[in-house]
């Protein structure tokens, strides 16, 4: 429980992708070799609890430890040692946070606002991901446990109060976001790709996540289409066929390195009616375009060429940072609820404590008393005695507790020493300190009186 | 004495506290479309239905206060219009999520005409012969009922041609962010024409058998027949190129618009100041 001096730090080294390069990120990750690092730095005796964050845009180093400087020239060396790292090559990269500069940066972190796309979601993942490996090593302990489901709720309550994480902020999300505000559901929709692109992979990766039917590849060299086509379970075409598979889609990802268009305004025209009007959104990210541009004039036809995207992800991404200010808000309001949970941690046993050591006088002076006027007294003149003392001790420690508790916010320590010293909380303890855990019911003390 | 009055006015509290709360509705709604917070549109939604609530019971007991379907002049046609429009909108969003942001399109609406209702005369008269019918009922309720889907279609039309520009004109920000997508917005268009012509067809269908049994004649050219008839040939034309043709979009957009603006002609312009059977205010002139 108490040991006198030591109060509780939490200490945060790590480097990110804009401290460090990636060849100094993959070393400290422990990548390259089978070290668990959890175990690694619990082998530190100034290490009280662990967590380990590696992504590939950040490693970091969570501790909780009475000694921050000892600890943390520990932990570098055996960071460094462990990694066939020369601290001088890795230190000067690596940033430290300590107690409550920790704890925001983590709810950063959590909430995506300090990694490269701002509020993506994937980091919350890693690090329920870092916390479940932590936790299986015996890795964390009462205030890392506290503080990373804190970190959990405050990432939670950011998504929901800011719009940190709508807006797509890549262009294939972009088109993915669009394509739903056209078609409502994407399910039953068919997606052709005209040339076969990284973009446009990607774009089809997400638009089968969304549940699309089916795609259509189609591309000049046919082998290339039909290879493709294999990769997503669709259908190859070659370009030839392209008007008459135009009928059937709904989505057109095109990216060839044709140097004119290759679909014009009166071609999908013509289109129009034997599509029965149904909608079709042409995504041109093709440089030169594949599309001629007059297409966005046409009823039910929607184009957005790679400008038009990539403008849309740079208004999405303004929005973002708007709202990444009104997080840092809740994470500063969420860092100081957690900070004061921390000094309440520290001021608790000494509560406890003092709790402990009145109850105990309480009882053992009860007893004496009860004895003494054993046979003389009714149930309801013992219980009235009983209350009477419970009143005493409890209208005499109130200040004492609401004291400790106020000032301890402002003078720290020091009034939990002067607490433990004014009640003697610590020092010698009465030989007979065995209180009871439990007061027996009234019935049953009366059992015990009679024999 | 003091008890009949009481009576009397009951349906009046009733349609006021209505009006009052479908205010409160409509700013709830306005507040969701601006916020996009799930809150207020759950909350507006609730709010609607109890306003929807004491809206009914005020037609109920007007109706039994009249003796006579409280359908005969202009304050209880808009006031029963008002009632449809939130049948037809809670149907609509039943059926097709507009993750009710239709709403917030709609409860204006309502409150408009339920303050240009309450701004209409109250009094109960007692019905004229020529309203005497059993036809009454039917023939009123149904084309009001049409009329609220037709206000629906121009709803969603509103909605489809500024989600549909802010698409062309690739501005992806609020609005976009805010309205439905535009397949949504076209089968709201789509489901309300779909369930307001054959109403409507029943409407007029019921008012000629009617005509015939009170005049001896089916149909007499009367101007508010005229502009039904433009109207039901206008949305007949629309049915007809969404089944057939495949139209959808834009054109059925501006289509259930163009619509609109005849039934504003034959439901407020004629009933007011062409004569005719369905002069309203005429009717206990």
């Amino acid at each position: 429980m108490w040991n006198g001096t030591a109060k509780e730090h939490i200490v945060l080294i790590g480097v990110n992708h804009r401290t460090a390069p990636v060849e100094i990120r993959e070393k400290l990750s422990f990548s390259k070799n089978k070290i668990d690092p959890v175990s690694l730095f619990m082998t530190s005796p100034l290490v009280r609890e662990v967590l380990f964050l590696s992504t590939c845009n950040r490693v970091e180093l969570l501790l909780v430890t009475s000694n921050p400087q000892e600890a943390i020239e520990d932990c570098l060396r055996l960071w460094g040692e462990a990694n066939g790292l020369n601290l001088s090559t890795f230190e000067k990269h690596l940033y430290f946070f300590q107690d409550i500069e920790a704890v925001i940066h983590l709810f950063k972190v959590g909430a995506g606002l300090d990694s490269m796309v701002l509020g993506e979601p994937q980091i919350l993942g890693q690090l329920k991901e870092a916390y479940r490996y932590a936790v299986e090593r015996r890795g964390t302990g009462v205030i890392l446990n506290r503080l990373l489901h804190k970190t959990f709720s405050v990432a939670k309550r950011i998504r929901s109060e800011t719009g940190i994480g709508s807006h797509a902020v890549s262009v294939s999300y972009a088109a993915v976001e669009l394509a739903k505000k056209i078609f409502g559901t994407l399910e039953n929709k068919v997606v052709m790709l005209i040339g076969a692109g990284e973009m446009a992979e990607l774009a089809a990766q997400h638009f089968l996540t969304c549940g699309i039917e089916k795609i259509i590849v189609a591309n000049r060299t046919l082998a290339r289409a039909i290879e493709l086509a294999k990769r997503f379970q669709g259908e190859a075409i070659s370009l030839e066929e392209l008007e008459d598979y135009l009928i059937k889609a709904d989505i057109v990802v095109s990216s060839t390195g044709a140097p004119h268009y290759i679909l014009t305004a009166k071609q999908i025209k013509q289109l129009m009616r034997p599509r029965k009007m149904r909608p079709i959104f042409f995504i041109d990210i093709a440089v030169p375009r594949d599309i001629d541009p007059q297409v966005n004039e046409i009823e039910n036809v929607y184009l957005y060429d790679i400008d038009d995207l990539k403008a849309v992800v740079e208004e999405n991404l303004a929005f973002r940072r708007k709202e990444a200010r009104r997080a840092e808000r809740i994470v500063e309001e969420e860092a100081l609820k957690f900070e004061a949970w921390l000094e309440e941690l520290e001021v608790y046993p000494t509560i406890v404590a003092l709790r402990q050591k009145a109850e105990a006088i309480r009882q053992r002076e009860l007893e004496k008393t009860l004895a003494h006027l054993k046979g003389h007294l009714r149930p309801e003149d013992i219980q009235a005695i009983d209350i009477l003392t419970r009143s005493l001790v409890n209208k005499i420690l109130h200040d004492p507790m609401l004291f400790l508790k106020n000032r301890y916010h402002q003078e720290g320590k020091q009034v939990i020493d002067f607490t433990r010293r004014l009640f003697n909380l610590d020092g010698e303890k009465p030989l007979k300190h065995e209180p009871p855990q439990n007061i027996l019911p009234l019935h049953e003390r009366d059992k015990v009186q009679k024999t | 004495m003091i008890c009949v009055t009481l009576k009397g006015q009951m349906n009046v509290f009733f349609f006021r506290l209505a009006l009052l709360v479908y205010l409160v509705a409509t700013v709830g709604y306005l507040v969701y479309l601006l916020t996009m917070k799930k809150e207020a549109a759950r909350g507006a939604y609730y709010v609607l239905l109890v306003a929807f609530f004491l809206h009914t019971t005020s037609i109920l007991a007007r109706w039994i206060e009249a003796r006579h379907t409280p359908i005969t002049n202009l304050h209880e046609a808009t006031s029963f219009l008002g009632w449809s429009l939130v049948v037809g909108y809670l149907i609509l969003e039943w059926r097709i999520s507009s993750q009710q942001v239709l709403g917030a399109f709609v409860t204006p609406v309502v409150s408009l005409l339920m303050i240009y209702s309450s701004l209409c005369p109250h009094r109960i008269l007692p019905l004229p012969p020529v309203l005497q019918s059993f036809w009454l009922p039917i023939h009123a309720t149904i084309s009001i009922l049409a009329y609220s889907f037709f206000i629906l279609m121009a709803c969603a039309g509103v909605m489809y041609l500024l989600q549909e520009r802010q698409i062309k004109k690739k501005r992806l920000t609020g609005l976009f962010k805010r309205l439905p997508s535009l397949e949504t917005l076209d089968r709201l268009n789509e489901l309300a024409l779909k369930i307001g012509f054959p109403l409507l067809t029943v409407g007029i269908i019921s008012g000629a058998i009617w005509a015939e049994e009170a005049w001896g004649s089916y149909w007499s050219w009367d101007p508010k027949e005229t502009w039904s008839l433009i109207m039901w040939l206008v949305y007949a034309a629309l049915l007809h190129e969404r089944l057939a043709v495949g139209w959808r979009g834009r054109r059925a957009a501006v289509m259930s618009l163009v619509g609109f603006g005849i039934w504003v002609v034959s439901f407020f312009v004629v009933n007011l100041f062409i004569p005719g059977a369905h002069t309203y205010v005429e009717w206990h002139g």
